[in-house]
């Protein structure tokens, strides 16, 4: 029985590395 | 951190700091929300007291859901710890880049909107508008300020910026020109309440912004009663065909019809779903903020009535998706699999250190909000950022550095909020403007259950 449904999403911790170009656009989520 | 919420039939669970999201059932949030704070015994005979009129919940489907728990939490997914801290107060160090600008070509309007932030376009000070040159100077100040960044922003801004459009379109083609030389790319954007659109408006925008914001509150009678002309009449008739034609002409290109809700129209989603009626699919619509003792002023005791009202917008638009009619509104638009770094979501809009706004003068603000206030003038677009120390003062201003944040699931989706509404309700950059957080969370809430919703994942329950 299927209790928790986990959907796909970015990984935040790992953004530490792979993040960070600051070239995403400065009416943030 | 933990953030679990039942909405829409739906037991929700967000892990803050792993950005995960998981979709449960009632035994597995009830466990969820237990799991900090008793022990695996406790747990096991407190689940079994409470569902000991469904057979199938027995002590060997409690420790299935335990384990459940404990392999999503060894993978980082749930009660992740918050290792981003130290990131927080590393800012101050970095460089500063520019990237964007609020170019405000004209401090003059020709609506007179009751709620104006900027006192109908004149921002406390004298009407101007904005020379070339001063405009030129300002896309040269961002160019030789931006660094290594490429890509580059700029909005042109009021008052209304088609009362000095020949400006806008000759600093368009001045950009341009100046891209190429510079390895640049520049993302030109308007705002406009749509007045003086006309056929070269169209034409214009159509090829060279990015993105347009529309101004219309909804409702001919809600629009009307704030948004008038000079000679005090209503400008949804006007402006309603001109931004139709626009947008029809736009051909798929990024714009919003953007509207603002006050205590006059609690029941905003109305004013959404009229918009789409009037057959605009990209949507927002923002909540007033303004002095409390303003007639318009949203109230406490608005509050459960918007909270209803996001809810009912959320529902709705899960159902025009799955009629294949979707709608987007600009607070739902959570990216889960793509959207920003933790960098991004820490730091938030970058106003007074990679945003900046300028005014007809070549002034330079921390944002569009803090033009005519003294205080925050940061220096001008011929000797750049002189106040440095502002400058460092927004730097630190962000999701850690405040202290109302500290314990908010949500702060990693606001980056701590507007720093204009903060001090503009508080008196400082570093404090939170309450109210618009307590929508802002119910926002979240309802955004993250469409996305539960659209992964075609079944209610826990009847909504």
């Amino acid at each position: 029985m299927e209790h928790i449904r986990t959907l796909e999403t970015r990984d935040l911790a790992g953004s530490v590395t792979t993040g960070g170009c600051g070239e995403c656009q400065t009416a943030v989520a | 951190m933990i953030h679990s919420y039942q909405l829409n039939g739906y037991n929700i669970v967000l892990d803050v700091y792993s950005g995960s999201v998981h979709a449960v059932d009632d035994l597995a949030y009830d466990v969820i929300n237990l799991y900090e704070t008793c022990s695996r015994e406790e747990i096991v005979s407190r689940m079994l007291a409470k569902y000991r009129d469904r057979p199938e919940v027995t002590a060997e489907e409690i420790g299935a859901v335990l384990e459940s728990v404990e392999d999503l939490k060894a993978r980082g997914k749930l009660f992740a710890p918050d290792k981003y801290e130290d990131l927080a107060f590393d800012f101050k160090n970095k460089n500063t880049v520019v990237k964007a600008l609020c170019l405000h070509v004209a401090h003059t309007c020709n609506l007179t909107c009751e709620y104006c932030f900027a006192s109908q376009g004149k921002y406390q000070g004298e009407r101007a508008l904005m020379r070339y040159e001063v405009g030129k100077q300002a896309l040269d100040f961002l160019i030789a300020n931006s660094g290594s960044r490429r890509n580059l922003e700029v909005d042109f801004f009021g008052g209304e910026p088609l009362m000095n459009w020949d400006v806008v379109k000759r600093l368009v083609a001045y950009g341009r020109e100046q891209e190429k030389v510079h390895n640049k790319r520049f993302r030109f954007t308007l705002t406009t309440n749509g007045m003086l659109i006309d056929d070269d408006v169209i034409d214009f925008a159509n090829r060279e912004m990015h993105n347009v914001v529309l101004s219309l509150d909804g409702r001919k009678e809600v629009h009307d009663r704030l948004r008038r002309t000079a000679g005090d009449k209503g400008s949804y008739d006007i402006i309603v065909p001109k931004f139709q034609k626009l947008v029809e002409a736009r051909g798929g290109k990024g714009y919003y019809v953007r509207g603002t809700f006050t205590h006059n129209n609690v029941d905003f989603t109305e004013d959404i779903l009229h918009m789409a009626d009037l057959g605009f699919t990209e949507l927002s619509m923002e909540p007033v903020v303004c002095a409390p003792g303003e007639p318009y002023a949203l109230t406490e005791e608005d509050k459960p009535k918007l909270y209803e009202q996001y809810e009912r917008l959320a529902v709705e638009m899960i159902r025009r998706r799955r009629e294949g009619r979707p709608i987007t509104f600009y607070h739902y638009m959570i990216d889960l699999k793509g959207g920003p770094c933790v960098y991004k979501r820490i730091t938030g809009c970058g106003s007074g250190t990679e945003y900046l706004a300028v005014t007809p003068w070549g002034e330079l603000y921390p944002c569009h909000q803090f033009v005519g206030d003294p205080k925050y003038s940061m220096g001008d677009v011929w000797q750049g950022v002189t106040n440095t120390a502002l400058r460092d003062e927004f730097k630190l201003c962000n999701a850690y550095a405040r202290p109302d944040c500290r314990d908010c699931w949500a702060r990693l989706y606001c980056s701590g909020g507007c720093a204009a509404n903060a001090y503009h309700a508080t008196g400082s950059i570093r404090g939170v403007y309450s109210y618009g957080c307590d929508l802002f969370r119910k926002r979240m809430e309802c955004a993250i259950m469409m996305e539960v919703a659209n992964a075609g994942i079944e209610p826990a329950h009847e909504a």
